[in-house]
């Protein structure tokens, strides 16, 4: 649309100030601008048909299997059980593969073609929660969780090392003079 | 820890237990859609009569989309008289019921359409992008679409009277 404009008002200006001034000035100008006009709108349309013919055959870009099926396999098959469009074997499942190719083929980057499926379906679609907002609590719960144990397993054998060092084991006098006498009783 | 705070230990897991109740009392199976309130998507489908069927060319109506497929039984078998009587009753009023038939056969989605007397515009989504289009993960499920095209309510599962009903008198 930029180009279009670009190029027809140079040409409109040109004509308009090209008109003949000798007889009829306000005749002449309509009459040249009247001229100027139809040229101007066959350029535009012109252009537009260009534009147009552009926009609707994007150049097919070549697709990866590998993206596709990356893809795929992050989304849910909606008419599965825990599986990935990927590896259902599903006429839907099918479907979905097709259409991630061609939102591939048509320019879309994998982030865009998992967009696309977000916004008709929801986060569902999504078999892993995507790591932001309040979504991050599943990611970051069982790494908190594991560091709490460790540190509780660690605040527990500190004390265990601790009472093992600091009371010595407590016998009875008696006792280990019993066992001294008997042992001196050994031949 | 003293002994006096060790009863405290246990009460951890109450949040957790919470927590898994809580689970037991949704519905997995109810996924909000996130198209209520959006635009409708534009669709433009052949219908098995060979007549063009594009959503367009409703604007100004209400509009009843139904995914349905012949294979969807009872469900669909339930909802199909449902369709035929709302659009029956509600044509005159400016409400339009659309049905695109999805995963089937061309065959006997029209022996569906025979068996039940379908007189509403009904085309096949044979590639499926409708569907996808509409977010639609199982069938029946029926999109209201007011008169300014924008998607006001989603029903998953068969249609009933008081459904119908009760979302076109919202809407009308």
């Amino acid at each position: 649309m930029a180009r279009s404009t670009g190029c027809s008002e140079p040409g409109a200006r040109s004509g308009a100030s090209a008109g003949p001034r000798d007889h009829d000035v306000v005749g002449a100008t309509l009459e040249g601008r009247g001229e100027t006009a139809t040229r101007t709108l066959a350029l535009v349309v012109g252009l537009l048909l260009v534009a147009t013919l552009a926009s609707a055959q994007p150049p097919a870009r070549p697709v990866s299997d590998e993206t596709a099926h990356r893809i795929a396999s992050e989304l849910r098959c909606v008419v599965c059980q825990n599986l990935s469009v990927a590896d259902s074997p599903s006429e839907m499942a099918a479907q979905m593969r097709a259409i991630v190719r061609e939102r591939l083929a048509a320019g879309d980057s994998p982030e865009q073609v998992r967009e696309y499926f977000v916004q008709r379906y929801g986060e569902w679609i999504l078999l892993a929660p995507r790591r932001q907002g309040f979504n991050l609590v599943v990611w970051g719960f069982p790494v908190a969780a594991v560091a709490l144990g460790l540190l509780a397993v660690a605040f527990r054998l500190r004390r265990w090392t601790r009472h093992a060092g600091a009371t010595p084991a407590r016998v009875d006098t008696a006792m280990s003079e019993r066992i001294r006498r008997e042992l001196e009783r050994e031949p | 820890m003293t002994h006096r705070w060790r009863w405290l230990l246990p009460m951890a897991a109450l949040p957790v237990l919470g927590l898994l109740a809580y689970g037991f009392v949704l519905d997995p199976r109810s996924i909000p859609s996130p198209l209520v309130g959006r635009p409708a998507a534009a669709f433009t489908l052949t219908a098995f009569d060979g007549s063009p069927l594009a959503l367009e060319t409703l604007r100004g109506k209400v509009v009843v989309v139904n995914f349905w497929a012949s294979w969807c039984n009872p469900a669909c078998y339930d909802e199909a008289p449902v369709l035929e009587r709302a659009w029956q009753t509600y044509r005159e009023r400016g409400v339009v019921v659309v049905g695109v038939d999805m995963q089937d056969t061309p065959e006997a989605a029209q022996a569906f359409i025979r068996r039940f007397q379908l007189t509403f515009p009904n085309a096949p989504d044979a590639a499926g992008k409708v569907a996808v289009e509409y977010g639609v993960y199982g069938v029946p499920e029926t999109f209201f679409v007011d008169r300014a095209g924008t998607i006001r309510a989603k029903h998953v599962g068969a249609v009933t009277d008081d459904v119908i009903r009760g979302t076109l008198d919202r809407l009308l």
